[in-house]
């Protein structure tokens, strides 16, 4: 037997609406970690990680207190799920326990899916396999929205590891959504011929120059070494030909900013004088998740008012 | 048995006409024009009224898992013979991919022993490799005295070009099909869709055309170097894979082929929402893998429909779309897609059809006295209405498990009544 997720849910940014993502985005600014708001007194927020993380957990974990809910970890090691519980009767059981929003990050696509047509309380993707990070899109268009006019019209170049990355399939979702212009660049292997029918008006190059000239945002992606899988990247080539540094950045427009989703790897896919230097929004993109991430519990249980 | 006023379709014997037919002693005695048979009246202790149905040969499908030995809590040879006279089929070949591996005559016979319960006729198709682990042929000889009707390692492709020469050698010395299930897993390994656009979109990795087409490829080449070899490819589902199939049948290698229903009715683009209902190998395909499927099967390429029949647990299938069982059943709703798709969709004529189901396979497999209802053959015979709208529900299904992706779907053309030697075994 399985239903629609519950109202609330944040599976991905794809099914998404413009307008829901503009709403959600707009009830984000009025959130401050720094001035708590009781919108969520007395309710658990579950935290069910079967992956590690840093940024992501902690930044939800801090959202929902600041909302005064109760957070309770889970994760995979240390829990039933090392002794071969199920995904669905991990959920069945904190849904028994009490949960009324559970966060899950997961690595195989469609987990929280999955969670979603079996649980009866909203789901929140907390970044599911290769799939989708949507929280991670929203603080992005956050934190551009905070240095830029509007994404309507604006250039996107993401560099790196597209094939193996959640952040950037949610990342093309949400900017094509309204009207940038998204470049994807990087070797066959990590950027596919295919990853350009993800969405309308993305377009691939191999080559940085092209990918940077004239662009707004250069979000960068680690490669991530623990999904290769077989594949095999010479990553000193890799570094030759696209590592982000301080003559690269150059091409790009002046104000262009620099983005990362963490975590970054200095001497890899950055080089530190990029990651330290005035361009780079990294740690603002970590700091703009906390309000973000409210503003999606707060969504979750009902309580966004604008 | 007189099966009197329905419209006899037997491909094998370029009959499409109404026809009575007469059963003697659980074989075809006589087939009339309607109301003609002499004597009919007299020797048949009872009548079936065929009228406004087609009555066909029973169907063969060449590619089921029962799941037995060993799987009981998904399938047993009762359960899954019961879903085969359901849907039509008259008989079934099982693949060995059992616990344990059926490769030695003992478990082949085991399989046709009564204590099985079987409602249709059972043939096995035992393991070519002992284990199925890829290292060493099976006694080909014995199993084939036994009454395997072909020799395959379904699930576990034979990678190794020594092995899968060897096996098509002895195979070609005894008249013994090898059958394939064509996937370079080296190619696909944490692979659980097709790669495409979709694939990319879901986040899943894909198996790509080529792990198909490259062993199909290897396969021909081999069968057509070696004399007499018999290769048969299972579930066929790309258009590469189907250039290799094509030429090899131009050369008049003997090579045959299967498609599934589900291969030529849904895509990768129907699986939404990571049900895993929509997960099996090979995995659906593209549009326009499907399309050159179609065409495959119009034009006489494709030799038989087989339904790779899967059944799994409902906690086998409900988790992680990447981590869940690969595999749908499908005994039950082949006809109707059959039907559905190719004959009222694609304007594939009823006779061709029914030859997929029928003649085509007992020709694959060498299944004699089956596959028509011409005198002197096993009365297994399939009455169905070829214009009855209905919708499949999984839950009523006679499997044991319930994995389809058909669950709802309305279909036209529905199994009446099945016969298996002159005997009843389903009605409708």
């Amino acid at each position: 037997m399985t239903m629609n997720p519950a109202r609330g849910s944040l599976l991905g940014i794809e099914d998404l609406e413009a307008s829901e993502i503009m709403g959600l985005l707009k009830f984000a600014r009025t959130m401050n970690p720094d001035k708590p708001r009781p919108l969520l007194k007395g309710k658990r927020v579950l935290l069910l990680f079967y992956e590690s993380s840093t940024r992501t957990r902690s930044s939800f974990e801090i959202a929902a207190k600041s909302l005064g809910a109760h957070t309770v970890l889970i994760q995979a090691i240390g829990s039933s799920i090392e002794k071969g519980e199920s995904l669905l009767d991990t959920g069945y059981t904190v849904r028994a326990v009490g949960a009324d929003v559970i966060v899950i990050r997961h690595p195989n696509a469609g987990a929280p899916h999955v969670m979603a047509r079996h649980i009866d309380v909203p789901i929140i993707n907390a970044g599911d396999g290769l799939h989708e990070h949507p929280s991670q899109a929203l603080l992005d268009a956050y934190t551009i929205l905070r240095n830029k006019k509007t994404l309507k019209g604006l250039q996107v170049t993401i560099v790196g590891d597209i094939f193996h990355s959640r952040v950037a399939r949610s990342a093309c979702h949400l900017l094509s959504k309204f009207g940038a212009k998204i470049t994807l660049c990087g070797p066959p292997e990590l950027v596919p011929d295919i990853a350009i029918t993800l969405a309308p008006g993305i377009r691939g190059t191999r080559h940085m120059e092209d990918a940077l000239r004239g662009t707004d945002v250069v979000m960068l992606l680690r490669v991530q070494k623990e999904r290769l899988a077989g594949l095999r990247i010479d990553l000193a080539e890799y570094i030759a030909r696209y590592q982000m540094n301080t003559a690269r950045l150059k091409m790009a427009k002046k104000d262009a900013i620099v983005m990362h989703p963490g975590p970054i790897i200095r001497g890899l896919e950055l080089t530190s004088e990029v990651a330290d230097g005035p361009q780079a929004r990294i740690l603002e993109e970590v700091r703009n998740g906390v309000p973000t991430r409210m503003a999606i519990l707060a969504r979750a249980l009902g309580k966004m008012r604008r | 048995m007189l099966i009197t006023g329905g419209h006899l379709i037997d491909p094998a014997a370029s009959i499409d006409a109404p026809m009575d037919v007469l059963i003697r002693n659980g074989r075809v005695a006589e087939v009339g024009l309607r109301g003609k048979i002499e004597g009919a009246d007299e020797t048949a202790h009872a009548t079936i009224d065929a009228r406004g149905l087609i009555v066909a040969p029973g169907f063969i499908d060449l590619h089921v898992h029962l799941r037995e030995p060993g799987q009981t809590h998904k399938e047993t040879i009762a359960t899954g013979t019961a879903a085969a006279a359901a849907g039509g089929f008259t008989s079934v070949c099982t693949m060995p991919n059992t616990i344990p591996v059926v490769d030695s005559v003992e478990w082949i016979e085991w399989l046709r022993q009564p204590e099985r319960e079987a409602v249709v006729n059972v043939f096995g198709i035992a393991a070519a490799t002992v284990g199925s682990k890829g290292a060493e042929l099976t006694d080909f000889r014995a199993l084939q005295s036994a009454g395997a009707v072909a020799v395959t390692d379904d699930g576990k492709p034979i990678l190794d070009d020594a092995i899968m020469r060897d096996a098509l050698v002895l195979g070609g010395e005894l008249n013994f099909p090898v059958v394939q299930h064509a996937e370079d897993t080296r190619m696909t390994e944490g692979c659980s869709m097709h790669s495409g656009a979709q694939s990319f979109r879901l986040g899943l990795r894909g198996m790509t055309s080529a792990a198909e087409a490259s062993i199909v490829e290897r396969d021909v080449q081999l069968a057509l170097k070696i004399p007499n070899a018999r290769l048969h490819v299972a579930h066929l589902s790309t258009a590469d894979a189907l250039m290799s199939v094509r030429r090899a049948k131009r050369e008049k290698a003997r090579v045959t082929m299967e498609v599934t229903p589900h291969h030529f009715v849904l895509t990768d683009e129907d699986m939404r929402d990571y049900d895993s209902n929509y997960k099996m190998n090979p995995p659906l395909r593209s549009a326009s893998d499907v399309e050159a499927i179609l065409a495959a099967i119009a034009d006489g390429t494709v030799d038989a429909i087989a339904t790779d029949h899967a059944p799994h647990a409902a906690h086998e299938k409900a988790m992680e779309f990447e981590r869940a069982a690969f595999g749908i059943t499908g005994l039950e709703t082949a006809l109707g897609l059959a039907i559905t798709r190719l004959h009222r969709e694609k304007g594939i004529p009823l006779s061709r059809v029914i030859e997929l189901f029928t003649a085509g396979p007992a020709r694959c497999f060498d299944l004699r006295g089956r596959g028509t209802l011409v005198r002197g053959s096993v009365a297994d015979v399939t009455l169905f209405d070829p214009k009855k709208k209905w919708t499949f529900a999984a839950a009523k299904s006679l499997s044991k498990s319930k994995n389809t992706p058909f669950d709802g779907w309305e279909m036209t053309g529905r199994v009446v009544t099945t016969l298996v030697a002159g005997r009843i075994v389903y009605k409708a």
